[in-house]
């Protein structure tokens, strides 16, 4: 207990303590690997928001039709795929097979801006795809609740253009949901940090949070946890504040 | 494809509810093929278990020096791994850690969140509900698979350590759904009846407002296997959990990826097995969710 006490009070004062097998103060560990994990994470987060929403509007608008023949059944492999599993088939197709992309690595986009480009597709692309595929089965549901609502049958009764009444009266109610979604998506992309840097030989935070495992160095692994919650309780946070702005019914006091 | 709202295709005047509820449940249940497929996948799996032994052409833990890495032939149906282990056979007994730890977590989860979750909800407004509650909250806000980790860290490594890390980050999903129900089916009547009536305070939490909670829990814990089993895999992947000569699919997958190059299919077989259970367990859970309780779509 004492021992607890102590610790959370360094923690605040920002001393996170001291690795044993690093032998360098946690926070500096952290500060080298956190860039690179936030890097991954922020890229990933963006695609799988733009590429989730619109592909779930895409198929609640267009449903039994053939785009919602194609998003529908992609977004079911979506969330049962194992990320870790989809990486190495990646690494195989794109990597080892047809050569277009490194396998693995990270280079600070300072240094070399499109090698970095280039070993983040594969990263970027299994991180966002558990929370892409989420959105998206939520946008599609949503869009099709939203589209039976009365205030739509009057938008298209009173001859609004197609486009309007998407992306002005559909678009915003339809993403209430959704949002409450991005928060979990953040979870799940920073959550999946342990495997894609893992499968890509990623020098972040995911993959310093196993090695510390292995190495038995717990303060490490304590800091870790503590900052992946952190950044999720931030980011709910500003979900939590954005739903007043979409939807003017929700008022803070 | 996928067909929804197929409970709104059902004729009510032909079935008179109540009566023929078990008819109504099978007649949306089956209703999609999807289902029926995750059903058999769920069924084989089960069998697959059972009869390991069985099933399994070789021993999955009998090292062949003399053919290591084989492609699959007609004696090694999926190859051997870099220790001569027939691939097929360790796949074998790979089902039965994940059913094990996919069981015995969504058991010990549930179990426990419902019944914290009951007793938040029913002393709402109390100490007792701020505490448990509060607990739920800081659990749920460390991503599921860091909080796994992290208990896997401090237990340490084994099959059991792997269950119980695993089932208190899922614990407070269930205790956080079971909380609201509480409080919803608190405010009936008949609960109101009861307490005027004097029954006991664990009568009317355990006879009346837990089997009323049910449906909606047997839904999410069939949905929360899928998760579980995910995430085993994930754990087995990162070498935590099941120690070496025992056979976890997720664990395979990692051992196949040094192969990667010359013997791809010892990643790719377990992969394709944990991704068919996983999504037969989602698949059955959106049956359950729809045939039980159409409403709870978009909550659960």
């Amino acid at each position: 207990m004492v021992q607890y006490f102590n610790w959370v009070s360094r923690v605040l004062q920002g001393d996170l303590g001291r690795s044993v097998f690093h032998n360098e103060s946690v926070g500096k560990l952290i500060a080298k690997r956190l860039p690179i994990t936030a890097h991954i994470g922020v890229l990933s987060f963006i695609v799988a928001t733009i590429l989730g929403t619109l592909s779930g509007l895409l198929a609640g608008l267009r449903r039994g039709k053939l785009a919602d023949q194609i998003v529908t059944p992609l977004a079911y492999v979506g969330i049962t795929v194992p990320i870790f599993w989809l990486g190495i088939l990646l690494v195989y197709a794109f990597g080892l097979k047809l050569g277009w992309l490194p396998i693995g690595g990270y280079t600070s986009p300072f240094e070399d801006f499109w090698l970095n480009a280039r070993q983040l597709i594969m990263p970027v692309v299994c991180a966002s795809v558990l929370g892409l595929a989420s959105m998206s089965r939520q946008m599609r549901s949503s869009v099709l609740e939203v589209a039976r609502q009365d205030y739509i049958r009057t938008a298209w009764s009173k001859g609004l253009r197609e486009r309007a009444i998407v992306f002005k009266h559909m678009l915003k109610n339809s993403l209430i949901p959704v949002i409450t979604l991005m928060g979990f998506a953040v979870g799940m992309i920073f959550g999946g940090s342990v495997f894609i840097e893992t499968v890509f030989n990623i020098p972040g935070m995911g993959r310093l949070m196993v090695s510390s495992i292995f190495n038995q160095d717990y303060v490490v692994v304590q800091a870790t946890t503590l900052i992946f919650g952190a950044i999720v309780l931030l980011v709910n946070l500003i979900v939590d504040i954005s739903y007043g702005w979409l939807d003017p019914r929700i008022r803070y006091g | 494809m996928v067909k929804e709202n197929s409970n709104n295709d059902i004729d009510f005047s032909e079935a008179p509810p109540r009566v023929n509820e078990w008819r109504r449940f099978s007649r949306v249940f089956f209703a999609r093929r999807l289902v029926i497929f995750g059903l058999l996948v769920l069924f084989l799996l089960v069998v697959t278990a059972i009869f390991a032994p069985l099933l399994a052409p070789y021993n999955p833990y009998k090292q062949d020096m003399r053919s290591t890495l084989q492609q699959p032939n007609s004696e090694h149906l999926l190859g051997t791994d870099s220790l001569g282990r027939d691939t097929l056979s360790r796949l074998i007994y790979g089902s039965r850690t994940t059913i094990l730890v996919g069981f015995a977590t969504t058991g010990f989860a549930a179990v426990v969140g419902v019944i914290l979750g009951l007793i938040a909800g029913y002393f709402s407004n109390t100490i007792i509900n701020m505490i448990i509650m509060r607990i739920m909250d800081l659990l749920i806000s460390f991503p599921m698979i860091i909080l796994a980790l992290f208990m896997a860290a401090l237990l340490g490594g084994g099959i059991q350590n792997v269950i119980i890390a695993l089932a208190i980050s899922t614990l407070p999903g269930y205790a956080r759904v079971m909380h609201g129900l509480t409080l919803s089916t608190k405010e009936n009547d008949y609960i109101l009846v009861e307490q005027a009536m004097g029954s006991s305070k664990q009568r009317i939490m355990l006879s009346h407002i837990l089997p009323n909670a049910l449906p909606p829990m047997i839904v999410l814990i069939t949905l929360q296997l899928g998760t579980i089993i995910l995430a085993e895999a994930g754990l087995s992947f990162l070498g935590i959990g099941i120690k070496p000569p025992g056979a976890a699919w997720g664990a395979m997958v990692n051992d196949g990826y040094r192969y990667l190059i010359s013997n791809p299919i010892l990643s790719f077989a377990p992969g394709i097995a944990i991704m068919l259970v996983v999504f037969a367990f989602n698949m059955v859970g959106d049956g359950l969710r729809d045939a039980l309780d159409p409403r709870l779509r978009g909550i659960i």
